[in-house]
């Protein structure tokens, strides 16, 4: 058995889910290959090399691969499928633009977002927003895997000297092409690998007292992250959405404030090690999974919160 | 231009979904099912083409059991212009999905697939992406806006850190994020009209296409429930639990 595990990474270095990726991975046993895939990337593939447990590193350096555009990116895993028995990339925006495409190409299903493994070919993942966890049997002789990054441990990330190998073939369809992007530019850590995360919904009331939770936030060396009513509402931009369809988070401490609980936004942080909520709605659904809850008005408690720390 | 979209039946999304006793799946009995919600913003945005003369029809397309119909009824109320179900009680997969959709687009031949990024009860995000390697199309998936011009269409991706503007090449699939619009909600009249719209009854075997599992479900299980805490009375003891029990700040 072989793996092909498609990283993800900034350029720079490899993001954390690559290394979540490379625990589920060594869970499934067999050698593992990392494929880094980009425009001016190469210097990931050194950081690449040093993971424990990696075979090689595949590097796949073009212009045709800028932003990962999947037509291209897909076209190119499937190149490579032939030799692995399973293809595995974190459950990222990327790796769920593309990994589908991979699958299709080659005839065979996704199992998406992975949050165990049970065996080499059968694993859990949540359905129904997290309400009901299944156990799923892959039937495909190559198995086409997106993995969920905080279900996982990351890997270490010294210590291991794979090779590395350039990759000379470019595929490019030519069927899209990067018109602009807009990144979020923070100094705060980032929501899915955040130790702390703060989080705001609707009872925030407006975009100036989201600010407060900045403020607390930076004190505790928190993430912000919000639920979909405070992002569709224009406190915050979209990428701080956690919930069924934004982000899935399990930091140390979550701290929601003035958020109800609606079962979707629950679905993204109900595996946080511990949970605090703010609100001064003593029924709200968030309180029912909340380790420790405080019933106020959020524009006391938060101030007094932040001056106590 | 013609556009095709599609609708799936499952589960209204504000019902409380119970795991069966045996653990086999879901109990879906009895429950009230409606249009996946991501179908229904692809809906809208197909209607929306319509109305500003970008699309020259709208077709809908949903697979699945016969009171399917229900869901492309309320597409057609919606405004798409006539309908197709493609009737099966066996479980579809997406591969499966995209394989049947695939043919009807080489049927039809629509500038644009708008799609739903996922279905609410399987949470796959697949059958978009799936589509569009199947028919070589490109895709621009998660999106959150879209301008057609008549050789491409360029599309905001909702993606993690941001934004990303694409131009794909149409024939495209594009499969659609919550931000794109607000679905409208039909009329009376529109739904009494819906009711005379064409709407074609077809099986997996009339497209050639025969139905592979991929997966065998072995088991579905209520998560672990989290029990609630304590409540606390003020900030001070708040900052204290935290120190101190919990030893996480």
């Amino acid at each position: 058995m072989a793996i092909l595990l498609i990283a993800e990474h900034d350029n720079a270095a490899l993001k954390s889910a690559t290394l979540s990726t490379v625990t589920a991975a060594t869970q499934i046993g067999g050698d593992i290959d990392l494929l880094i895939v980009g425009s001016g990337c190469t210097a990931v593939a050194d950081s690449a090399a040093k993971v424990p447990g990696v075979r090689k590193v595949l590097v796949a350096d073009n212009a045709a691969y800028d932003h990962e555009i999947a037509e291209n990116v897909a076209d190119l895993i499937k190149g490579l499928a032939s030799d692995y028995s399973h293809i595995l990339s974190p459950a990222t925006t990327n790796g769920k633009n593309f990994m589908p495409r991979v699958a299709a190409l080659l005839d065979v299903g996704q199992i998406s977002e992975i949050m165990s493994v049970e065996s080499a070919d059968t694993f859990k993942r949540p359905i129904y927003a997290g309400n009901a966890i299944a156990t799923v049997q892959s039937l495909d002789a190559i198995k086409v895997i997106t993995v969920r990054g905080t279900s996982f441990d990351p890997a270490a990330a010294e210590g291991g000297s794979a090779s590395i190998e350039t990759l000379s073939q470019v595929s490019d369809t030519g069927l899209s092409r990067l018109v602009s992007e807009e990144l979020a530019k923070s100094d705060r850590p980032e929501l899915t690998t955040a130790k702390v995360i703060v989080a705001g919904g609707r009872g925030m009331g407006d975009k100036a007292h989201f600010e407060m939770l900045d403020t607390l936030a930076d004190k505790l060396g928190a993430a912000v992250g919000a639920t979909r009513a405070a992002v569709d509402a224009g406190f915050v931009p979209n990428d701080y959405q956690i919930g069924q369809t934004g982000k899935v988070v399990a930091p140390e401490l979550y701290i929601g404030v003035g958020l109800s609980g609606a079962i979707q936004h629950l679905a993204g942080m109900k595996d946080s090690k511990v949970i605090v909520a703010i609100n001064k709605d003593e029924d709200a659904p968030i309180f029912q999974v909340a380790d420790y809850g405080l019933v106020a008005d959020l524009f006391e408690a938060v101030p007094e919160l932040e001056k106590a720390l | 231009m013609k556009v095709l979209v599609t609708v799936k039946r499952v589960i209204d999304y504000n019902v409380k979904v119970r795991v069966k006793s045996d653990n086999t799946d879901v109990d879906l009995k009895n429950v009230k099912m409606a249009v996946n919600p991501f179908c229904e913003i692809a809906v809208e945005q197909a209607v929306r083409l319509k109305e500003a003369g970008k699309a020259s029809e709208v077709i809908v397309v949903s697979m699945g059991p016969q009171n399917a119909q229900e869901q492309l009824r309320t597409a057609l109320a919606m405004g798409a212009d006539r309908a197709i179900l493609v009737q099966s009680d066996d479980v579809l997969e997406s591969l499966s999905v995209a394989k049947i959709l695939a043919k009807i687009v080489e049927e039809e031949q629509p500038g644009l697939v708008i799609m739903g990024k996922q279905s609410i009860d399987t949470d796959n995000n697949q059958t978009g992406q799936m589509l569009a390697a199947l028919t070589g199309m490109s895709q621009g998936t998660f999106i959150s806006g879209l301008e057609v011009s008549d050789t491409e269409a360029q599309v905001v991706r909702e993606i993690d850190g941001g934004l990303q503007t694409l131009a794909v090449k149409l024939p495209a699939v594009l499969t659609v994020d919550l931000r794109l619009n607000e679905p409208r909600y039909a009329s009376l009249p529109n739904i009494m009209k819906a009711k005379k719209k064409p709407l074609e009854t077809k099986s997996p075997a009339d497209y050639g296409v025969e139905i592979k599992a991929n997966t065998r479900l072995l088991k579905v299980e209520p998560p672990a429930e989290r029990q609630a805490g304590i409540k606390v009375a003020n900030v001070a003891e708040l900052v204290e639990k935290l120190k101190n029990e919990a030893k996480v700040i």
